[in-house]
């Protein structure tokens, strides 16, 4: 089942969550809704389920498929909703909280009792808690709760699956596991999903599509890959990963910062560049192109690659490096040592402003 | 170093002190209310007991309480359900209103109702005019004693229904439930414990209220006469036996009230230990 949503802002008093915005997901995509804190992704996800209402002026709409659902109740709309925080009826046990949607139909067209029990427990199967059905919520894992609310969410085999920071309050591994585990079910069933998260590293992983949210507006949606590597806009460049800043006057062709030098291709003017760490080459002395002097103030090498801070004084503040631990290891970088970066590549935003895809991937000549 | 409060005669002290202080003022009177009652020996008792006017007490104390119980119920839940599920102007003031009847003293309270409903009462005299009488009836001394204890169902609930939150309700929605079935399948369950609390909090004001009730009721023996009026009304006939008997059965009441409380609390504790 598709969703498009059409012209949908949402304000609460005077602030506004959402400014006035369309999103169209394809049938048996899986989308996620990526956003700080306060980016109004939440608000969009509950505006989908039926939870929050969007604000009558400028009028939008909702759409599921054909089905218009604009005004259409929560409770009809014929979707499943996973909760942060799992939201399970404490009172009662894993099957009974399963069985609630088709126990709270209506007579008429409810189930009898046996095929509930029946559907119940091929649910309690997929999410593998066969065993669990008489526990109660607060006798499982932070994990277990979550699958139950997800097999609750699934038994009325709802057109589209909302979750809302489905694993945010769950620790790394079990993450990890319940991420693939989602994945995989997505793939079998094949329902049309949209999930909220904060974690840049889950909503890529995951995701078909990203919608990278900031203030209540969607600054870029794209594949994964794509937004990574084209990212639309600042914003979307510094949330997706660790960025580190050179501001300068350029010259000549030469950006100079206190005295650090980099030979670019630009006008002259004040600009800033932007770099990932892995972009960020450390050599031991300067190129002909680019004179960057900096120490090293803390090294970690945890991990497929060593994490190195660097500071100058014409830095503002610290940059970061990831070598390769065989460079790490020629160069024996260790904490206090002199060392010049090359970037291997830059980016710059022209005007922030704009939010226009304004990103120029330039490589350093 | 020794903390304060180690010494062991400080200690044995205040123990001391403080059981002294609570026999002397909580026990001692109760003590007293039943050898009083029990003075003139068992038959006096009964036969006290069964006086017709103090069996007419007993009933309309009864009938009182059956009639606000649940009254309040219905109106506590209502209230909590508003205030803690949807925001609107007014919700805080709405908040702070039903803390009034904590705050005025009964007795105010009784005047104001005996000045609005009775005969020479704004709405009493319209009242009066299609021959309705609300003062010195029992449906006044029903109106005073749910004023006086409609706070206490909904304090109860709103600060566990505030603590609850609304996601299971909204999980509830999502899956298709209905406001009815939401409330009796998620909402109740939730607060039934809190709710039973409330109910005996209400129940217990309800039987012992005195002050609001005297100003409305009129103390008309066997007709408009509740159980602590009837208390006072022995009392000023010099039958202390009497009023005493009638003041046990108030204990009684509040006694068994107590190990409800006492009961109940113990069992959220326990539930809160296994959870």
């Amino acid at each position: 089942m598709s969703i498009r949503l059409k012209n949908i802002a949402k304000t609460f008093g005077r602030n506004t969550a959402l400014a006035p915005l369309d999103l169209a997901i394809g049938d048996g995509e899986l989308v996620g809704l990526l956003g700080p804190s306060g980016s109004g992704k939440t608000t969009l996800l509950r505006i989908i389920a039926g939870l929050e209402q969007p604000n009558r002026k400028p009028a939008g709409s909702i759409h599921f498929g054909d089905r218009d659902v604009t005004h259409v109740h929560v409770r009809d709309r014929r979707i499943g909703f996973v909760f942060q925080h799992y939201a399970l009826f404490r009172h009662m046990s894993v099957f009974d909280n399963i069985a609630f949607g088709l126990t709270a139909m209506p007579r008429r067209t409810r189930p009898s009792s046996g095929e509930i029990r029946a559907r119940v427990h091929r649910l309690l199967e997929m999410v593998q808690l066969e065993e669990f059905a008489q526990r109660y919520p607060a006798q499982l894992s932070g994990g277990q709760q979550q699958r139950v609310s997800l097999a609750r969410a699934l038994a009325l085999q709802p057109d589209v699956l909302l979750l809302d920071e489905p694993f945010g309050a769950l620790d790394a591994k079990v993450r990890q596991d319940l991420r693939r585990w989602l994945r995989h079910l997505h793939d079998e069933l094949n329902f049309t999903s949209v999930f909220v998260t904060h974690d840049q590293e889950e909503a890529l992983e995951l995701s078909d599509r990203v919608v990278v949210m900031s203030n209540g507006r969607i600054e870029q949606i794209d594949e994964p890959d794509r937004l990574y590597r084209n990212p639309a806009n600042r914003f979307v460049f510094e949330f997706l990963g660790d960025v580190n800043r050179l501001e300068g006057e350029v010259r000549d062709g030469e950006l100079t910062c206190g005295t650090a030098r980099l030979a670019v291709d630009l006008d002259e003017g004040r600009e800033e560049l932007l770099m990932r760490p892995h972009e960020l080459r450390l050599i031991e002395a300067p190129t002909e192109h680019a004179h960057l002097p900096v120490c090293v103030t803390a090294v970690s090498p945890v991990g497929a690659e060593v994490r190195v801070e660097l500071e100058a004084d014409w830095l503002a503040e610290p940059w970061l490096a990831t070598v390769r631990h065989a460079d790490f290891e020629r160069l024996a970088i260790r904490r206090g040592q002199r060392l010049f970066v090359e970037p291997r590549r830059w980016r710059r935003f022209a005007d922030d402003r704009v939010r226009q895809p304004t990103g120029r991937t330039v490589a350093s000549s | 170093m020794q903390r304060i409060g180690d010494a062991p005669r400080i200690r044995r002290l205040l123990i001391g002190l403080a059981l002294a202080l609570a026999a002397l003022f909580l026990l001692l009177p109760l003590v007293a209310i039943f050898a009083q009652a029990f003075a003139e020996g068992l038959a006096m008792f009964w036969a006290n007991l069964s006086d017709e006017y103090t069996l007419a007490a007993i009933g309309l104390t009864l009938f009182v309480t059956l009639l606000t119980i649940p009254v309040n119920l219905v109106f506590g839940v209502f209230l909590a359900w508003l205030v803690t599920r949807f925001s609107f102007p007014g919700r805080r003031l709405l908040q702070t209103l039903i803390d009034i009847p904590f705050a005025v003293s009964p007795v105010v309270a009784g005047l104001v109702y005996l000045l609005l409903y009775g005969r020479n009462g704004w709405i009493g005299g319209w009242l009066d005019g299609h021959d309705i009488q609300l003062m010195f009836a029992w449906p006044g001394i029903v109106l005073v004693t749910i004023f006086v204890t409609c706070p206490f169902v909904a304090r109860e609930l709103i600060p566990l229904m505030q603590a609850q939150g609304s996601r299971e309700e909204e999980a509830a929605v999502t899956l298709g439930a209905s406001g009815w079935t939401l409330f009796r399948r998620v909402t109740l369950p939730n607060i039934k414990w809190a709710l039973l609390y409330g109910v005996i909090l209400t129940n217990a004001r309800a039987v012992g209220e005195f002050g609001a009730v005297s100003v409305v009721s009129g103390s008309i023996r066997g007709e408009t006469n509740t159980l602590p009026l009837h208390v006072e009304l022995l009392y000023q006939d010099y039958n202390t036996v009497g009023a005493f008997t009638a003041a046990a059965l108030l204990a009684l009441i509040a006694l068994l009230t107590l190990v409800a409380k006492a009961g109940l609390e113990w069992r959220a504790a326990r539930r809160e230990t296994a959870a």
